[in-house]
């Protein structure tokens, strides 16, 4: 009995830490096709704000902290903001997971493992020029999408076109 | 309280403006600005060539440094064909130091650049709809003007030349000079969005 407790006691320990963790430091490598399905599975019930970024970004990096403040500002909707990072993916280790312990990055990052960025860019979205940071907002059938830096007033007027 | 939903409205409407691109066939814009040497170099001095390369680019941007090399490649290999490069920094130094007028006299000459590199504080960029670094425009030249041809990257791959499977640029210049058809007019590459002035 003590011992059902403690394992109890220890998963719901256990669960959310790893969760953290494993969202956070991951930084797994996903395919354009790959993140295709995650868009089509995931903006069925949810808002889902996807940013291109890399580390070596500036304006990238800048507007980190407001996409970070996404889920709370949207406590109550089903929002997911997941950070597509455009590095390299050799450079995951040295660039991209220091960069996530560092600045405690909360959203989801994955890097996208593509060669040629003409097979997919228009995909996203046929205005994007290919010029990050880049956004897109999609929910079921809408999408919005935003070149350059996001900035509050541009995430608030998306989330507020797509709100449920 | 209403001025400031207006002022982010405001805001919205401003970032949410994509800037304009020119279009296949469009008629370049003219331009004439600093060179790395300090002479002021205008596209109407190459009324004499059969194209320009126009290249925005600068110091800063990984993908734009990744490209240095093959730009100049393509200079060295195309303007004896009569398209030489015209690389314009249109970056902002107050935003990205890296890419101030000493910095791009320094770079040129580290990588050893072959062409002209200017500096592009009045927004040809913009003329352009050049939305990062590095964006390139195939010029051709038809006399009184110069007519886009090509726009976008240069090869399909950023991270290793040699993987390049197609040389976009390249055979777009290739194509004009054969008299045929360019296959593809435009492409999508990833790269630095443009700090400007």
């Amino acid at each position: 009995m003590n011992r059902k407790i403690s394992s109890i006691i220890l998963f719901f320990l256990l669960v959310p830490i790893t969760a953290i963790y494993a969202q956070n430091v991951s930084a797994k490598k996903i395919s354009f096709r790959q993140l295709q399905e995650r868009m089509e599975t995931t903006s069925v019930d949810t808002i889902l704000v996807i940013n291109f970024w890399a580390t070596w970004c500036k304006p990238c990096i800048e507007e980190m902290p407001v996409l970070e403040e996404i889920p709370t500002m949207y406590k109550g909707t089903a929002v997911k903001v997941l950070l597509v990072s455009l590095d390299f993916t050799d450079q995951i280790e040295q660039k991209v997971r220091p960069f996530i312990k560092k600045n405690g990055i909360v959203n989801e990052v994955v890097v996208l493992d593509e060669s040629n960025p003409n097979d997919w860019i228009p995909k996203v979205d046929p205005q994007w020029s290919g010029a990050i940071p880049a956004c897109l907002f999609q929910y079921k059938t809408m999408s919005l999408f935003h070149e350059g830096k996001v900035t509050l007033a541009t995430i608030q007027s998306s989330m507020n076109q797509l709100m449920p | 309280m209403n001025k400031k939903i207006s002022f982010l409205l405001l805001l919205s409407l401003v970032a949410l403006t994509a800037p304009s691109q020119l279009k296949i066939g469009d008629t370049a814009p003219g331009f004439k600005l600093k060179n790395i040497d300090k002479s002021y170099i205008s596209l109407d001095q190459y009324n004499k060539e059969k194209g320009v390369i126009l290249i925005f680019t600068c110091n800063h941007c990984p993908y734009a440094k990744l490209y240095e090399d093959r730009i100049v490649a393509l200079d060295i290999k195309y303007k004896k064909k009569g398209f030489p490069v015209v690389a314009l920094n249109p970056n902002n130094p107050d935003i990205s130091e890296e890419d101030s007028f000493d910095e791009m006299i320094i770079r040129s000459a580290d990588k050893g650049f072959t062409f002209p590199y200017l500096v592009d504080n009045v927004g040809i960029y913009k003329a352009y709809g050049a939305t990062k670094t590095p964006h390139v425009y195939l010029l051709q030249n038809e006399n009184s003007h110069f007519t886009i041809r090509y726009i976008g990257a240069i090869d399909d791959s950023a991270r290793d030349e040699n993987s390049v499977k197609q040389t976009y640029l390249a055979n777009s210049i290739d194509a004009l000079l054969a008299g045929n058809e360019i296959q593809l007019k435009e492409t999508k590459a990833i790269g630095c969005s443009i700090k400007p002035y």
